[in-house]
């Protein structure tokens, strides 16, 4: 049996049929997120009487602390096994990556542990982001000089 | 109506993720990442803005909008400053979601016991 054989024995033989249930799941806790998000959203235009940019950070900064708590409660690791990616792409899941690998280092002192392990599994999103970012930023800049 | 669009789009967008997630061999943190490029490169010609005025909050929860906010405090800042402008306002927008996830966690990570 040579290796491509062997891949296509071990294909067939992997647990099939939960994609459909797993991205039903990963929707719907998804989908309930965002709406809290509106929820507090809105919550905030109204107190505030701001428009919809100056509560996003409002609203931003409110889901990551009830993320944050909920990670130290051990709540979002178990809503986490039913949602798969209904709870990691939310900017919670953002915040349950900091807190959860700052938690889990947290035996290794403070300094080493809490202090550089924080961004242990977050920091490849930032790194990412502000190297695109600025990538896609320098190529925009120069589109609108010679526009 | 706008809870309707939000839980829409925002479930949709992590739907997209799952779907990754499950036919790939790409762990969480590839996603994420992944979903970050691609947030900033559709805000290269405001497309991610036009989906903030129709979803609101749905376009605004999911990763993606980290890297459209980045990409946009960047471009505000470089109208202004030209090419320097692109690091110094790179954070404008996500400052208050950076700061708060370190300062939060940090209180947490004192606070509560690691449990496993």
């Amino acid at each position: 049996m040579n290796k491509n054989e062997y891949d296509k024995m071990a294909e067939e033989l992997k647990p099939q049929g939960h994609t459909m249930k797993n991205c039903f799941n990963a929707f719907l806790y998804g989908g309930i997120i965002g709406a809290i998000a509106q929820g507090v959203l809105e919550l905030f235009m109204n107190i505030y009487h701001c428009s919809e940019k100056e509560a996003t950070p409002m609203m931003i900064i409110t889901l990551v602390f009830v993320a944050c708590l909920l990670t130290g409660l051990g709540i979002y690791d178990n809503i986490a096994k039913n949602a798969g990616a209904g709870t990691f792409i939310p900017i919670t899941g953002f915040a349950n990556s900091m807190s959860s690998s700052a938690l889990d280092s947290k035996s290794e002192g403070l300094i080493f542990g809490i202090g550089s392990n924080m961004f242990k599994l977050g920091g490849t999103v930032i790194t990412y982001g502000i190297v695109s970012s600025s990538l896609l930023g320098v190529i925009r800049y120069v589109i609108t000089l010679f526009w | 109506m706008n809870y309707i669009l939000a839980f829409l789009f925002s479930g949709f967008v992590c739907l997209l993720a799952q779907f990754i997630y499950e036919k790939t061999k790409l762990t969480p943190g590839h996603i994420c990442t992944l979903f970050v490029v691609i947030g900033s490169f559709l805000d290269l010609f405001h497309i991610y803005d036009k989906l903030v005025t129709t979803f609101h909050a749905g376009a605004l929860i999911p990763i993606t909008s980290f890297g459209h906010s980045l990409m946009h405090g960047a471009m505000a800042a470089c109208e202004k400053y030209g090419v320097f402008g692109i690091a110094m306002g790179i954070f404008d927008l996500t400052a208050a979601g950076i700061s708060a996830a370190i300062v939060f966690s940090f209180i947490v990570a004192i606070v509560f016991k690691p449990r496993s």
